[in-house]
């Protein structure tokens, strides 16, 4: 064993496995425990099915899953997407002055306060198509966040560096491009990470309210769907399935910010003392 | 900018009808109590603060559209003010890149700053990984890039421990002397302008107005061994006794010194 005061190349090496580990072998074990008890209390499948029972269904009904899969993954990254765009785009058109903001800055609250279950039916009758009444309600649930992040962000740039910028003449896009924008980046990553989790949450709620059927539904419908027909096996499976859509993104989201701030922000840097 | 002289007066509480003329080449300090506008007579300097009344003159006959002498000032702040995202290279590249220099023709003034304040072969490094001292060197070297002729420096060392701050102004004598360029010098200490300073402006607050001004000769070359001379020593005396009068006092003088 090496000591405690130097860690050791293989001991850190260690602490890594277990720390991917640990979690692993929880929910493995919950999922034991799940079975166990399933077999042992003969529950009828109708009510809860077993550990087996939904991964059973989950290679069955992939057919049907899969194409649900997909179209609310399209869903929740188009409406992240947008959301990133406007979010943005908003928050650099707000903080052009003081007025701007306080002119336009209560109709985004308005817009993130109201519940999106209350609007969706209004949605659903204005939009096309439900595709894109869908894609409407998880944007605005999706871009306040990013919204509100980036404002703050683009406010709180050092004053001094602003002088700096003033001092060398940097034109208002120059002080945009090398200063607000970088200087606000930890901001945008709080933002979109909210943000990620939201899409997916609102592409669901939405297609709730929505109550969209047939072939371009998403996984919301078909979990709306095996409730209805009580084949609850294929419920867990679509839940399991959103639940690792949701991972996934936040994933991915996670490692875009640490990718981008690991360099200089103290949020991705490990304390040195 | 050669003869650089400026004159401002301003209606403000800040600084009331204070005039003062800087030559090409001088050290000056600008020494006070806090709270006696001498870092607003800075920044109206470097053209970041507005005057209410009066005027700044200057030789210059390069005006930017921000009625600015293009190029020829650089600000040298409290904190060192680096942009995080940067490397140090980025942070001395800024200057130039607003004007519009690419990368590849910014280069070589940029390894020449950072040469001249002695960090050539941190360039890729970022701000967090350098000390306080470091940081401020990175903001020197960006304010010389742009080969100013007139460096403004607001309280640049108050944040340092004393053996760094002492380092630093014995670079910035050397700059000083190697580049011939105009530095004015704003500080809360007396042995920082009489170490550093071949003319010192003592400001009085409330309102802020110059309260002496005088020039500050030495037969000793500035440096480790002028520190410990009679000749430093009495020049410490002759400005500390005129701060105590623009304070107003030796009692309240105790009061500013804790």
């Amino acid at each position: 064993m090496s000591n405690a005061a130097s860690p050791s190349l293989t001991q850190r090496h260690r602490d890594t496995m277990l720390r991917i580990l640990i979690p692993i072998a929880v929910v493995v074990a919950l999922i034991l425990l799940w079975q166990i008890l399933i077999t042992a209390t003969g529950v009828p499948q109708y009510i809860l099915p077993g550990p087996a029972a939904v991964g059973a269904s989950l290679v069955k009904d992939w057919g049907t899953l899969a194409p649900a899969l997909w179209v609310t993954t399209q869903i929740t990254m188009a409406a992240l997407a947008l959301a990133l765009v406007g979010g943005v785009g908003i928050a650099i058109f707000l903080i052009q002055s003081k007025w701007i903001e306080t002119a336009f800055y209560p109709i985004a609250v308005i817009l993130q306060v109201t519940p999106i279950v209350a609007i969706a039916p209004l949605i659903l009758i204005y939009a096309p198509t439900t595709q894109v009444a869908l894609l409407i309600c998880a944007f605005l649930v999706a871009f306040f966040p990013i919204l509100s992040n980036m404002v703050q962000g683009l406010k709180s740039v050092d004053h001094n560096l602003l002088n700096l910028f003033d001092l060398y003449g940097a034109s208002r896009w120059q002080t945009l491009i090398y200063l607000k924008l970088p200087a606000s980046l930890p901001y945008f990553m709080t933002g979109l990470r909210i943000g990620g989790g939201l899409s997916l949450i609102a592409a669901v709620v939405a297609e709730f309210a929505a109550g969209s059927a047939g072939a371009g539904s998403g996984l919301a419908f078909r979990l709306l769907e095996a409730q209805y027909r009580l084949n609850i096996p294929r419920l867990f499976a679509a839940l399991i399935l959103l639940s690792l859509l949701g991972v996934v993104i936040f994933g991915i989201t996670s490692f875009i910010a640490w990718l981008s701030l690991h360099r200089w922000h103290e949020s991705s840097l490990k304390r040195e003392n | 900018m050669r003869n650089v002289s400026k004159s401002f007066s301003s209606g403000t509480l800040a600084l009331s009808d204070m005039s003062l003329t800087v030559e090409g080449g001088e050290f000056v300090s600008l020494l006070g109590p806090s709270g006696c506008g001498k870092s607003t007579a800075l920044r109206i300097i470097s053209g970041l603060g507005d005057v209410t009344t009066g005027s700044i003159d200057w030789p210059s006959s390069r005006i930017n559209s921000k009625g600015l002498p293009d190029g020829d000032i650089s600000f040298v702040f409290q904190e060192p003010t680096l942009m995080p995202w940067q490397t140090v290279f980025g942070n001395v590249y800024l200057p130039l890149r607003l004007k519009g220099v690419s990368k590849a023709d910014a280069s070589d003034a940029i390894t020449a700053a950072l040469e001249t304040v002695g960090l050539k072969d941190f360039a890729k490094a970022y701000p967090r990984e350098l000390s306080g001292g470091m940081k401020m060197r990175v903001s020197i070297a960006r304010a010389l890039v742009t080969k100013p002729k007139l460096l403004l420096m607001d309280e640049p060392f108050a944040a340092l421990d004393e053996i760094t701050r002492q380092k630093l102004n014995d670079d910035v004598l050397r700059l000083w002397r190697e580049t011939g360029i105009t530095v004015i010098f704003v500080t809360h200490s007396v042995f920082e302008s009489a170490y550093l300073s071949n003319r010192i402006v003592v400001m009085k607050a409330r309102p802020g107005r110059v309260h002496a001004d005088f020039p500050l000769q030495t037969s000793l070359e500035r440096g480790p061994l002028y520190r410990t001379s009679e000749e430093y020593r009495a020049a410490c005396e002759k400005v500390s006794a005129s701060l105590l009068e623009a304070i107003g006092g030796p009692e309240a003088a105790a009061m500013e010194m804790h």
